[in-house]
């Protein structure tokens, strides 16, 4: 039997992980990377309770979270390189071209 | 006569006609026409003056009533004209002296270059001041009120780009009269308050039928006769509101024989005795009318004597001569004071357009001390303004004896006897300042500034026939009004039935007769006044003599109080104007500014601050929103769990 206690620490841990970083990072990549351990954080408590509850919904919402997450890393990669090509470098901080 | 109220389309007629044409026809054509609605007018006043003749004596009132005009709750004014003897006399005199007058400005304004807008203006006023007589309630009439006091302020500031005085513009002098006649429009507003509070009406004949069965208090009588009084003394030019009147001879001189000697100051008196049951019911206020007049009579003649304007001269002659009607009416005797405004538009009519005439010879000069020997060259003008100075004076047989007369024959008989002996003396300084004005500006030797002298010319006929005309009128005009002594007083008798709700006051004006030899002793009196004054003018100012040259070269400090005109400018500069204004500088400066401006921008400064406290939160940065964003979770996660 899955240790549902050990499971949700985890899973807080990882989006407490992720959150952290991505509030304190400045590094494109690396924010972008918090943003997937969130989601995975999450998916790792849908897949959890979908198991004890012997219901499928929650693995299926997973893999619609999964879908999602790629489908933005695409978009989301794609920016940061167009922003790398335009400044040559990825520093959020300094991508304020559009502020007044 | 259905046709009477055409009498106030006509003027409009002509000023709409005027203002189309503007300057694309000449000074001629554009006077013309003004001239001729004012004619018109001035037939149907006469066609007026034949249906109220054919009527029996008692039935002499013909109302026309328009239209609706306001209906709210208990107050109803109708648009309604009013044809009694009263309103007949007044239009008579408005159109037929005002008819010359237009006539004379065709010359008068011959070189000036905005003369449509003069004659517009001219014909604005007709219409107002025919409101004004015609009208038969107190509504009416103030409109024509308010209508005339426009007109005025727009023509005497009708050289708006002139000055008047080296420290007073035309347009200034046209502010001080439309100011000082706000005053009394004040007092006027707050009377016609008073009246439709107590009678429930406006209207003359319900007011005064009212006032005469179920009188209100005696307090508010008074108060309303006083506050009418303080109207007329506004537009009169009575004291304590005479000011504005010396300075409106900033206005071309037809405008100021018109407007500021013949009709429109007189509204006053017309007001007065339209309201004759009124002030019956109020005695204090009637004699208060009485002294004002008298006090003014008197003051105004004084400040004439010392003043070298002519038209100064004429101006305060214009208010001491007002102060002689209001006497009149004071003295119960309404059907003298109007004889007096009839009379008093001829003769003042006739000096003004003299005046106007020796000002349009001589290039603008109106210091009679550059004048003199004037006889010679302008006989026509000198003629006319000998008849007129002749009839102002009260010589025995022109229209200003009769009507002076009956005037200072009522102030002897219902008023104090000091009222009455301050109007002789006047009688003997109006003919001393008359004679002056005369013999400094057409006798003597020429005093004229030489590039001047060559051109000096008399006037053309269009200017010296209405000369004329009213030099005739100022002989006869008075014959209608012979004292009980001589003849019938045709005037009082047409009159009479104007006045007829005086006969339901028990005790009013019942003082009896003046014996024969009383009323001869009182003409003899007069008479004796004006030669006083004729002889003394001739003294000081003709017949070279020590005196005389002593008693012109010094001028003592009252001889200046006098030049100065008492000073009352100063006066009421400093004890109302200054502060006044002070305070309307303080209310601007913390009302105004500090307190109103101040809401409005502490609201703005609220506004501003929140932004800035906002402001702080919104960095542009995606992470501190989300920051934000998590701590907000936070908070709800918390919330949720405890």
């Amino acid at each position: 039997m899955i240790n549902l206690n050990a499971a949700i620490i985890v899973a807080l841990l990882l989006f407490g992980i992720g959150t952290l970083g991505f509030l304190i990072r400045r590094n494109a990549i690396v924010v972008f990377m918090s943003v997937e351990l969130m989601l995975n954080a999450v998916n790792l408590l849908l897949v959890t309770f979908s198991r004890i509850r012997v219901d499928l919904d929650g693995q299926v919402m997973a893999f619609f979270v999964m879908a999602v997450a790629a489908a933005e890393a695409a978009v989301g990669l794609a920016i940061i390189i167009a922003v790398f090509r335009k400044m040559r470098n990825i520093d959020l901080d300094k991508a304020s071209l559009l502020r007044s | 006569m259905t046709l009477f109220p055409l009498i106030l389309l006509f003027p409009v007629l002509g000023l709409a006609i005027n203002a189309i044409l503007g300057r694309r026809v000449s000074v001629k054509v554009t006077g013309s026409i003004a001239s001729a609605a004012v004619f018109l007018s001035f037939l149907t006043a006469l066609g007026g003056l034949r249906a109220l003749l054919a009527l029996p004596e008692s039935e002499r009132v013909i109302i026309y009533r328009l239209w609706d005009w306001i209906s709210a709750g208990s107050l109803h004014v109708d648009l309604a004209l009013r044809l009694d003897p009263l309103s007949a006399l007044m239009t008579l005199v408005v159109t037929g002296v005002g008819f010359l007058i237009h006539v004379y400005s065709i010359g008068y304004m011959s070189h000036d270059r905005d003369y449509p807008r003069f004659f517009i203006y001219l014909n604005l006023f007709m219409f107002s001041m025919l409101t004004l007589v015609t009208g038969s309630n107190f509504l009416v009439l103030f409109v024509g009120w308010e209508g005339v006091g426009l007109c005025s302020y727009l023509l005497i500031g009708f050289w708006f780009d002139k000055m008047f005085t080296p420290t007073m513009s035309n347009s200034s002098a046209g502010k001080k009269a439309f100011i000082v006649n706000r005053i009394g429009d004040f007092g006027f507003l707050l009377a016609l308050f008073l009246i439709f509070k107590y009678f429930g009406s406006l209207d003359f004949d319900s007011v005064f039928t009212t006032a005469l069965h179920h009188p209100a208090p005696r307090a508010a009588m008074t108060a309303i006769g006083l506050l009418l009084l303080l109207g007329a003394t506004g537009k009169s030019a009575q004291i304590p509101l005479f000011v504005w009147l010396p300075d409106a001879m900033a206005g071309p001189t037809p405008v100021s024989a018109l407007i500021h000697a013949a009709t429109m100051v007189t509204a006053g008196v017309y007001m007065v005795a339209r309201s004759h049951v009124l002030y019956a019911l109020a005695p204090t206020a009637l004699s208060t009318v009485a002294i004002i007049g008298g006090l003014t009579a008197f003051f105004a003649a004084t400040i004439a004597v010392t003043q070298n304007d002519i038209k100064k001269v004429l101006a305060y002659s214009t208010v001491s001569q007002l102060g002689y009607m209001f006497l009149g009416l004071g003295s119960a005797a309404f059907s003298a004071g109007l004889f007096h405004v009839m009379t008093h538009a001829f003769f003042k009519a006739l000096l003004f357009l003299g005046a106007g005439s020796v000002i349009h010879a001589l290039r603008e000069e109106q210091d009679i001390r550059n004048m003199g020997g004037l006889r010679k060259k302008l006989p026509l003008t000198f003629a006319t303004f000998a008849i007129a100075t002749l009839a102002i004076a009260g010589m025995p047989g022109l229209s200003g004896f009769f009507s002076k007369d009956e005037i200072l024959a009522a102030a002897f008989q219902n008023g104090p006897r000091w009222l009455w002996a301050m109007g002789v003396i006047t009688a003997g300084l109006t003919s001393f300042y008359m004679f002056r004005l005369l013999f400094l500006t057409f006798f003597g030797k020429s005093r004229v500034a030489p590039e001047k002298e060559s051109k000096i010319h008399e006037s053309p006929k269009v200017m010296t026939v209405p000369l004329m005309i009213l030099a005739v009128l100022s002989v006869i005009g008075g014959w209608i009004g012979l004292p009980p002594v001589m003849g019938p007083n045709l005037l009082a008798n047409f009159l009479a039935p104007a006045f007829e709700g005086l006969h339901h006051i028990e005790g009013f004006g019942q003082h009896g007769h003046l014996s024969h030899s009383a009323e001869w002793i009182l003409m003899g009196v007069s008479t004796v006044m004006a030669l006083t004054g004729f002889i003394l003018a001739w003294i000081l100012f003709i017949k070279p003599s020590e005196l005389g040259s002593r008693l012109t070269a010094e001028r003592g400090s009252f001889y200046r109080l006098l030049e100065d005109k008492y000073r009352i400018d100063e006066i009421y500069d400093a004890v109302i104007i200054r502060p006044l204004a002070w305070l309307s500088q303080q209310l601007w400066r913390i009302v105004d500014e500090m307190i109103i401006d101040g809401l409005v921008n502490f609201s703005g400064l609220l506004v501003r601050v929140g932004g800035e406290v906002v402001r702080i939160f919104q960095t542009g940065y995606v992470q501190t929103y989300a920051f934000f964003m998590v701590l907000g979770l936070l908070a709800i996660l918390l919330k949720l769990v405890f």
